[in-house]
């Protein structure tokens, strides 16, 4: 029986144009559409199979507006059977604050006799790219933290976990509870079915206050790197630019 | 004093790690001439005159390696322990590292165990008071000024934000042995064996000089042949596009993006690769690129140094054709 609490940041689309809020505080996604970050859906995937496996749970936690409650359902019609929302501008949130909004989650959950075994983050947000929360709330719990790991599969209250390195893949062994952070390439996402998202509808999720005033990032502001205009030249159309292609390659240095 | 948290691979310091070295050597000049402290820890891959060498052309004072039985295998935990004592006993304000998977862990734990902030990905800093760093958010298409009020300041730098030119003014090194007391707690999150995997994993597509590139035009597993061929010909790797390893075509360390690998080749050839932003933040630091894409208007043939309009298949295959005829 785990029980494996997963955290997720709801973030703007962002794959074609990144336009910023008037205030440059944030990226602006009211036209683009919201998501998680490709690390986080991971996350969830190994946090279901997890609970599954083990015959436990996997809970979902968020630290946003009220509309992040989109993305916890997202998570519990893929399995997950209870969320919370913490509500809160999180661009008001520095990693730090995150971390020990987090922590205070888990604490006030414990009072309740619900304890968790093993706590999923991300390896990094996709948004504000702080690649640090899961440390931090790890330091906040007092228990071990593995880093950018890939697959974890949990046996005897001990978790193996595996992380790909530049040369190779290193394995973990730690005993739980404990805190990972995910990265994409190790599972792949599920897609919810009809039942499951039925079945995400009668959660009631739980919301709750920060426990604390934010610190905040540090942040000053936002900007945009200036566009670099076009300056392609087109070799050709079709394969008569085989030989185009080849002199730049020669000029380069690049064939053998 | 300014610490710098340094890599080592089998040639001796990581490039990046160099990178970092220089950003380090930058803000030691503004301050008015820093003592810059280098940190390395475990077995190393070079003899230790390479490495003490090496750092010493590039501006480092002091070189200090970590060993004892604590550092036999990777523990962020206990990196950070040794990093922290390090800060400590040299009253350093700067602690540095490479915006790599180990740097950016290794930082994060060392900013939580002194209780302050910690920034990724940095690529510059203006003024020192306050001390203001611009860092990559969002995959590098967004920059974040960032204000690090509190001392020790940590972060890491983004890889290929600044280039590992040796010192104008080149120190010698002292080298010192460190073997710190690592608490166990510190211990038991730690790497208990590595499988050490053949050269095609991403470590050879990251430092690659050509890398040919595959998406989605690909059209299906079966149509990377060519893509292949064109990689194998130049002596490159092969990266794809995450949707290509999300449809399973290929294995995801050949992936280059956000998520993927970080590639800085002299080109790089994406053949049916629109150029999400996700991807670009994987590739912008190639030389060149050579865009192959029916579509002339996709962001990656616009943001392109050289484009072939057309459909890969029919392109690639003419390339590899035109190779062989001139040798």
């Amino acid at each position: 029986m785990t029980d494996v609490l997963v955290c997720v940041k709801r973030v703007p689309e962002s794959s074609s144009s990144v336009v910023l809020t008037e205030d440059a505080q944030a990226v602006d996604g009211r036209y683009v559409g919201f998501t998680i970050s490709d690390h986080e859906s991971c996350a969830v995937e190994l946090a279901v199979q997890i609970a599954d496996a083990t015959e436990g749970s996997a809970t979902v936690l968020s630290l946003g507006p009220e509309e992040s409650s989109e993305q916890l359902f997202g998570a519990l019609a893929l399995g997950c059977k209870a969320a919370t929302l913490i509500e809160a501008d999180s661009t008001r949130f520095g990693p730090a604050d995150v971390a020990r909004e987090i922590a205070a989650v888990v604490r006030a959950h414990r009072e309740t006799g619900k304890t968790y075994d093993l706590v999923l983050l991300g390896n990094d947000a996709a948004d504000s790219g702080d690649f640090q929360v899961g440390i931090r709330l790890a330091y906040e719990l007092g228990l071990p933290v593995v880093n950018g790991v890939s697959t974890i599969e949990v046996a005897d209250g001990v978790m193996a976990a595996h992380a790909e390195a530049a040369d190779g893949q290193e394995a973990y062994s730690v005993p739980l509870p404990a805190v990972a952070t995910v990265l994409e390439g190790g599972v792949e996402p599920r897609y919810p079915t009809i039942k499951g998202r039925m079945a995400a509808k009668k959660v009631t999720i739980e919301h709750r206050e920060p426990a604390a005033e934010p610190v905040g990032s540090g942040r000053v502001r936002l900007t945009l790197p200036p566009p670099q205009p076009s300056v392609v030249q087109v070799l050709g159309d079709g394969p008569e630019a085989a030989g185009a292609v080849v002199d730049l390659l020669e000029s380069l240095g690049v064939t053998r | 004093m300014i610490v710098v948290l340094v890599e080592t691979d089998a040639d001796g310091v990581t490039e990046i790690s160099l990178e970092t070295v220089a950003f380090a050597r930058s803000l030691a000049a503004e301050g008015g001439g820093i003592a810059i402290r280098a940190m390395v820890v475990g077995a190393l891959p070079v003899p230790a005159d390479a490495i003490r060498d090496q750092l010493g052309a590039h501006g480092v004072g002091e070189v200090h390696h970590v060993t004892g039985e604590a550092f036999d295998s990777y523990a962020g935990a206990a990196w950070a322990a040794a990093l922290q004592e390090l800060v400590a006993e040299t009253g350093s304000v700067v602690a540095l590292a490479a915006g790599s998977p180990r740097g950016n862990e290794v930082l994060a734990h060392l900013a939580a165990r002194v209780g302050v902030p910690m920034a990724a990905n940095v690529v510059s800093f203006s003024g020192l008071a306050p001390f203001v760093v611009t860092r990559q958010v969002v995959g590098g298409a967004v920059l974040e000024e960032m204000q690090l009020s509190q001392r020790p300041a940590v972060f890491t730098v983004a890889g290929h934000s600044w280039t590992a030119e040796p010192a104008p003014e080149p120190a010698s090194a002292a080298w010192k042995e460190r073997t710190p007391e690592i608490a166990p707690a510190d211990l038991v999150a730690r790497v208990v064996s590595k499988e050490v995997k053949g050269e095609d994993l991403s470590g050879s597509l990251k430092t690659a000089r050509v890398v040919v590139g595959a998406g989605r035009g690909a059209g299906s597993a079966n149509g990377f042949a060519g893509v292949d061929e064109l990689a194998e010909l130049l002596g490159g790797s092969v990266g794809v596009s995450r949707v290509v390893t999300s449809l399973g075509w290929r294995p995801h360390h050949e992936q280059v993006g956000q998520t993927g690998s970080r590639i800085s080749p002299e080109i790089y050839i994406p053949c049916g690769i629109s150029g999400a932003i996700q991807h670009w933040a994987g590739c912008a630091s190639s030389k060149t690129i050579l865009a192959i894409n029916t579509d002339a208007e996709a962001p990656m043939v616009t943001k392109a140094t050289y484009a072939v309009i057309g459909d890969m298949h029919e392109i690639v295959p003419a390339i590899n054709e035109e190779i062989r005829r001139r040798r």
